[in-house]
């Protein structure tokens, strides 16, 4: 799928089509938008752009907030662009309509395009309700906040275009007031001031002529060179009622008669509710009702520990779907059978030269849950009347909106779905990871007329995700006699028709060779943050390590001999080795390891420092150098890498979802440990900003965390870590 | 039963052994105290109780009946805490979702002993936070050493 890599670069290349998109929005749409999400005073001039008289400007924003700092950033995009003042800017979440949707925006650009089919649609789009087929057709229904995309995506294409409409629009008026030509005026600080006279005109002034004009067709874009606001470290918006416990998540919702429900679903996959006996719980203080669901029983009370507590009392019998004998352990004998019917054939010597040496390994990553510290949630209110109204955090507003239409079966007009900010998310709620909406609505439509907040616990959180797959990769490469890789062989497998971009290297490698081999099971898995590149990326830094040191080769060398056909990849290696002092030696019993992974338009090298004492691994410190072309909010982009390096931390040392009788074994944080302030290394995050189209920034420092980790453990003591996560492993210090 | 929550008496009727989180979400409607496990293992819950940090998911609401129960809620009442004004210039919360507990614990810890080492504070403050705040809490925690200000409630 490099679909998605031509778009990105297509889009930067020909921005002057894209912007037709935006130029389409006809005026009876900018109505509807009005109506749907501007208040008194207050009116849509372009896309996603609203100025009320006041002068405040408002970006209606197609994600919800689940802590990436993405309201801030495109704000500042919004407000670059407008040369409005900072202090005038407001956000809000855009209602889950279609008129707000991501599709709306890619459509646009698709359209304007030649050469491009409307099935050539960015990968983070093609989530698995897509893949499923008739891609189109559900297109319209997503508002994904997912695949880093929020500024590299609807910043750069969206947002940004829009309020550079809105600012010619607002110039277009002021035009139109003086009779003076536009190109005479200039916006500074929210005003359209008239260069020559120095008259000026406030953008609330403007507002609701600027609104009646038809929005420009190329909108002027400010050069980089001009920028103000972009690259400022900005605070956050979002962060001062994240200190005083005011900001309000889904799971904080009060609407007025609400009841609260715990649920048990089949422990093991696909198991269905055989039978439970409600008198165990019938009678106790507060509770309202027992619903049979086909796969799980919930419980709805006035109050959520009654709730909680009838359900621990019902001990409901659920059928094994035939899933009893699954185990994650066979499932990763399966994986690698899999692997070793597609190599019981010699590929290494394929293309290299005679003489050199050989390598094969294979490497296997376990499940993993998000394990996000809201718990999923949510809240629903079914009427008699045939509507439906609930409350959320979830990664697609509208795509959220039409799965509960479907899941109560009533049209998606019907349905009001109010898009709450998230404790975490990390994919956990994006489409096709919906279970937590579709028990809610569920049991709201049993209950009708009354609002029931469904909480799953931690354990049902745990034990009913969708899980990061458990995957098995194996390369073999061979060596020309100068040590090189002269071929790349690579056989992998997938659980579903995965983003096969994420396997290919990026280094100068002839001879290279890609299979993937999917393996179905009935567990379910999902994106978790990175997605495939988070194990190809362990795989992948991983085999180049072994090649570096089977050809007797510094590991940073190796690479850099590699990448000179990468300048962008190569600097942004050479700026981690550089600030973590590679190439001198690290204190008494430390060793120093390195990787590097691209995904979502971002490079990010990682160089961990580590020591095993006492069979126990410390890990000191990550250095990170980190290119995403242009960096919007430096200070919240190094929070999303700082982050993104603790999360893949979590994984790499300790993460492992179990899965034994057909069900998943943990059940809560003591059995899937993660990162604490003691074990967290010390981060350093050095930006290197370059020309690239801007690239995401949730995600791509999560990747090369494990292989930096695992190729130090290598340097540290001769331990090769081929199978995450290192807690399974026993580690001895070199001697 | 009554409960003394950030200085206010409340008179609630809940059985003696529902845990003191839910009786302050949902009955007193103070959301700012988080659930996240349940099990008191990951500290999103954490309220002081008598000035001490306690994890109140697992806490019967009986064991608090006498005590000053403060939240989040109740110890910024007076205006943003050196604690969260730390949190803000050191740009803390992602998510945001376990830092009412991460104030908390660290209010607590700051409390009795201003000027924690990298250790101490490790040893003291286990909460989780899946967004990977920590180093960012660690400087905003040296931050207030340096200054010489505590946090506390």
């Amino acid at each position: 799928m490099i679909s998605r890599r031509k778009i990105l670069i297509g889009g930067a290349a020909a921005a002057g089509t894209l912007i037709v998109g935006y130029s389409l929005w006809p005026d009876r749409r900018r109505a509807h938008a009005d109506r749907l999400a501007a208040k008194s005073g207050e009116r849509f001039i372009a896309y996603w752009i609203k100025v009320a008289d006041d002068d405040t400007v408002t970006v209606v924003i197609p994600h919800c907030d689940m802590g990436t700092g993405i309201f801030t950033a495109l704000s500042q995009m919004a407000a670059e662009e407008l040369d409005a003042d900072w202090s005038n800017m407001r956000t809000e979440t855009a209602p889950p309509d279609p008129l707000f949707a991501n599709g709306a925006l890619v459509e646009g650009f698709a359209l304007s395009h030649a050469g491009l089919s409307r099935e050539s649609v960015p990968a983070f789009l093609q989530g698995s309700v897509l893949a499923a087929g008739n891609r189109l057709a559900r297109f319209a229904d997503i508002q994904v906040s997912g695949g880093s995309s929020a500024v590299s995506f609807t910043g750069v294409y969206g947002i940004r275009v829009a309020a550079a409409a809105t600012r010619d629009m607002l110039i277009a008026a002021a035009a139109e007031r003086l009779k003076a030509p536009r190109n005479a005026f200039h916006t500074h600080s929210s005003r359209v001031i008239h260069s020559p006279s120095g008259q000026s005109f406030r953008f609330g002034e403007l507002a609701a002529a600027a609104s009646r004009l038809g929005p420009s067709s190329r909108p002027n874009l400010k050069p980089k060179s001009q920028y103000t606001l972009v690259g400022r470290a900005i605070p956050r918006i979002d962060i001062p009622t994240k200190v005083n416990g005011a900001t309000r998540y889904g799971i904080d919702v009060e609407v007025p008669g609400m009841q609260f429900a715990a649920i048990k679903i089949s422990p093991v996959f696909g198991g269905q509710l055989v039978s439970v006996d409600e008198a165990t719980v019938a009678g106790n203080t507060g509770i309202k009702k027992v619903i049979k669901l086909n796969d799980a029983v919930v419980v709805v009370a006035d109050r959520f520990w009654r709730a909680q507590r009838a359900l621990d009392a019902l001990a409901p019998v659920f059928s094994d779907a035939g899933n009893a004998q699954l185990s994650s352990n066979t499932i990763r004998e399966r994986h690698l059978a899999a692997l070793d019917q597609k190599t019981r054939k010699p590929e290494v010597a394929s293309g290299a030269e005679p003489g050199g040496r050989a390598a094969e390994c294979t490497y296997h990553v376990p499940y993993l849950a998000h394990a996000a510290m809201e718990p999923v949630n949510a809240t629903a209110l079914y009427r008699t009347d045939g509507t439906l109204e609930v409350w959320a955090g979830s990664q697609d507003g509208l795509g959220s909106r039409a799965f509960c239409a479907k899941a109560a079966k009533i049209p998606i007009d019907k349905v009001t779905f109010h898009l709450l900010p998230s404790g975490g998310a990390f994919g956990r709620r994006l489409p096709g990871l919906l279970n937590f909406l579709s028990y809610a609505v569920q049991t709201a439509v049993a209950l009708p007329d009354i609002a029931v907040k469904l909480i799953f616990t931690r354990e049902q959180d745990m034990r009913h995700d969708y899980y990061r797959p458990n995957v098995a990769s194996r390369f073999s490469a061979k060596l020309n006699p100068d040590g090189m890789p002269g071929s790349w062989v690579n056989h992998y497998t997938t659980t579903d028709d995965a983003n096969a971009e994420a396997a290919h290297i990026v280094y100068d490698v002839p001879n290279q060779t890609y299979n993937a081999v999917k393996v179905v099971t009935p567990v379910p898995t999902g994106p978790w943050r990175s997605v495939e590149f988070s194990w190809h990326g362990f795989f992948v830094e991983s085999f180049i390590d072994e090649l570096a040191h089977l050809a007797n080769r510094d590991p940073f060398e190796y690479r850099r001999a590699l990448l000179q056909h990468k300048p962008r990849h190569l600097a942004t290696l050479e700026l981690a080795a550089a600030k973590a002092g590679w190439g001198t030696a690290p204190a008494p019993g430390r060793a120093r390891g390195i990787a590097m992974v691209e995904c979502f338009g971002t490079i990010a090298a990682h160089v961990a420092e580590v020591e095993i004492a006492a069979g126990a691994l410390k890990v000191h410190r990550i250095t990170s150098a980190v290119d995403c072309g242009l960096v919007v909010n430096p200070d919240g982009f190094r929070a999303q890498i700082e982050g993104a390096i603790v999360f893949g931390l979590s994984a790499a040392l300790h993460g492992e979802i179990t899965i034994a009788d057909g069900a998943v074994e943990n059940r809560n944080f003591p059995d899937y440990p993660m990162v604490r302030l003691a074990d967290c290394p010390a981060i350093e995050v050095h930006i290197r900003e370059s020309d690239a189209p801007i690239g995401g920034g949730g995600e791509p420092g999560t990747p090369a965390v494990a292989p930096a980790v695992t190729n130090a453990i290598f340097a540290a003591t001769g331990q090769r870590i081929r199978e995450l996560p290192i807690s399974k492993h026993e580690l001895t210090a070199a001697g | 039963m009554q409960l003394n929550v950030n200085g206010n008496p409340h008179v609630i009727d809940v059985e003696p052994d529902a845990p003191l989180l839910w009786v302050i979400r949902d009955e007193l409607k103070l959301t700012g105290t988080k659930f996240g496990c349940g099990i008191g293992a990951c500290g999103a819950c954490t309220v002081h109780l008598n000035g001490k940090p306690t994890r109140s998911c697992i806490l019967p609401v009986s064991a608090a009946a006498n005590a000053q129960i403060t939240t989040i809620e109740g110890i910024g009442a007076q205006g943003l805490t050196a604690v969260q004004a730390a949190w803000i210039r050191h740009q803390v919360p992602q998510c945001g979702y376990c830092q009412s507990g991460m104030i908390m614990a660290v209010s607590a810890l700051l409390a009795g002993n201003a000027t924690p080492t990298e250790d101490e504070l490790g040893a003291a403050i286990t909460n989780i936070c899946r967004c990977g705040t920590y180093t960012r809490i660690r400087a905003a925690v040296a931050s207030l050493a340096a200054g010489g200000a505590g946090g506390g409630s």
